[in-house]
């Protein structure tokens, strides 16, 4: 049976880690603007992300588009309104599908991949070290990961929400004898500048949150490899969390100033 | 080998605490380690030698006391000024602390990251080190390729990468089979020959006590229970003193 002190301990817990990140992310902002800054290593970084998820991304995204434009079909042919379904996959898609699912996705590559290597090197003591060598492995291993997947997390979003929109564009292709010039003007016609920019914006903030949470949960793992595959697991568990938390607020903000 | 009092230690830790909540690991440890010195630091396992070495490389703070590295006192020092001192050390990790997504030329480099040398310089100084180790063919090896004989001896090699006044080995033989023990001891000697090193060898092989040390100490409950050569210390009576030579 859960006691009240089993409850406490465990809010408690959560404010201490919640606490502990936030200090955390404020070292990266103080650590990310001052010299000497790892160029090599935010490229080697930014390749390893960007280019090794690409296969990962474009295939969810291709399905993506696929499986909604065939689930939709049918009900917007009940009420004669296929013509409508470039517009709305576009929509959805830019919006808020594509954005979340891929950056899902990502939070499961990426995110945990992160919190399993720099835990890793913690119980290894390779990071200790790197301290011993003068090198600073916050700068050298965190700074260097967060901003790569706050670099590369939007680029990856805007990959996949065109490869949905092929699918989507397939699909119509071939149930409904649209051509593809015609699906996209249509999609470029619906899409507006409050659809793109809002999503932007926030898929920076996802990149953000998927690097910090890997970067923490790896960065002060502990307990040997046991500790290894929580880190993983948790970076994974807690990214996700906060993604959904970061697309309510970035809904809501983006509702006052452009009126969704 | 045992240098005069009055010759200023290389490294000197005074009277170090550290506690955990009630626990407390080093209760006023005290050593010096003099040039061209080998000392040798045995204790049973939790007696308190990770917590000091980690103190000793700034990877933890002690509660109190002081540790000099050449005359300056590393807790009074700015993170720079730590990290400049710090090219004088040489850590060698007892599991190795290769890193992993780099080749051994890499892991080598590394260190040298903050020196600003040349391509050719930094080049140099790997074959030598390697050289040294007799692993040169290695070069462009990952880590996951090598045994775990040669990934000692790569992390010797970048120990010394930066020929550093003092080399800190922290179990350098746990793990190794007797003939690769040997062999990394035998290393360890002519590192100390051709680079003129002062070293701390923390460790529980006897053996290894034997052949390198020419003075050690004895951590029992977080302070130095005895010190003496080797011969000094092996036919010594006392109880806890021999537990450490049976």
């Amino acid at each position: 049976m859960i006691t009240s002190i089993q409850i406490g301990n465990t809010v408690k817990k959560f404010f201490t880690e919640i606490g502990e990140m936030s200090f955390f992310a404020g070292r990266f902002f103080k650590e990310a603007f001052s010299s000497p800054f790892e160029f090599k290593e935010l490229l080697r970084q930014c390749y390893n992300m960007g280019n090794r998820s690409l296969f990962l991304v474009g295939i969810t995204g291709f399905i993506l588009g696929l499986v909604f434009t065939l689930q939709s079909r049918p009900t917007l042919m009940e009420f004669g309104a296929q013509s409508w379904m470039p517009s709305m996959v576009s929509i959805s898609i830019v919006r808020e599908i594509g954005p979340v699912i891929i950056a899902l996705i990502c939070a499961g590559k990426i995110s945990s991949g992160i919190g399993a290597e720099l835990g890793s090197m913690r119980v290894t003591e390779q990071i200790d070290a790197m301290e011993v060598s003068g090198t600073n492995p916050f700068k050298y291993l965190v700074v260097t990961r967060i901003m790569a997947a706050t670099l590369m997390i939007p680029l990856l979003i805007i990959f996949g929400d065109a490869i949905a929109l092929f699918g989507s564009a397939l699909v119509e292709n071939l149930k409904g004898d649209v051509s593809f010039q015609l699906y996209f003007n249509k999609v470029f016609d619906a899409i507006e500048f409050s659809d793109i920019l809002p999503a932007t914006v926030k898929s920076f903030f996802f990149g953000f949150a998927i690097g910090l949470v890997g970067s923490f949960k790896g960065y002060n793992c502990t307990k040997g490899t046991v500790g290894v595959g929580e880190a993983s697991n948790s970076a994974v568990v807690y990214t996700s969390m906060l993604l959904f938390i970061i697309d309510f607020i970035a809904v809501f903000v983006s509702d006052i100033f452009f009126e969704l | 080998m045992n240098k005069a009092k009055n010759i200023a230690p290389i490294l000197s830790i005074k009277d170090l605490k550290k506690s955990f909540g009630d626990n407390h690991v080093l209760s006023g440890f005290t050593l010096e380690l003099f040039e061209g010195e080998n000392l040798v630091l045995m204790g049973k396992s939790g007696s308190g030698k990770s917590v000091m070495i980690k103190c000793l490389v700034g990877l933890m703070l002690p509660d109190e006391g002081s540790i000099e590295i050449m005359g300056k006192d590393i807790t009074k020092l700015t993170q720079k000024e730590f990290n400049e001192l710090r090219t004088e050390l040489g850590f060698l990790f007892q599991g190795s602390a290769l890193y992993d997504s780099m080749t051994v030329r890499e892991n080598l480099e590394f260190p040298m990251r903050q020196q600003n040398k040349s391509e050719e310089e930094s080049l140099k100084l790997v074959l030598e080190a390697l050289e040294n180790v007799g692993l040169v063919d290695a070069i462009d090896l990952m880590p996951e390729e090598l045994s775990g004989g040669m990934k000692r001896r790569i992390a010797l090699a970048r120990a010394i990468i930066l020929k550093p006044k003092i080399i800190i080995y922290d179990e350098p033989t746990t793990g190794l089979d007797p003939i690769t023990a040997k062999e990394i001891i035998q290393l360890m000697r002519n590192i100390q020959l051709n680079y003129k090193t002062s070293s701390l060898i923390i460790t529980h092989d006897v053996d290894c006590a034997r052949v390198i040390s020419n003075r050690m100490i004895l951590l029992i409950d977080g302070i130095n229970y005895a010190e003496g050569t080797f011969e000094e210390l092996s036919s010594n009576k006392d109880e806890k003193i021999q537990a450490f030579f049976k």
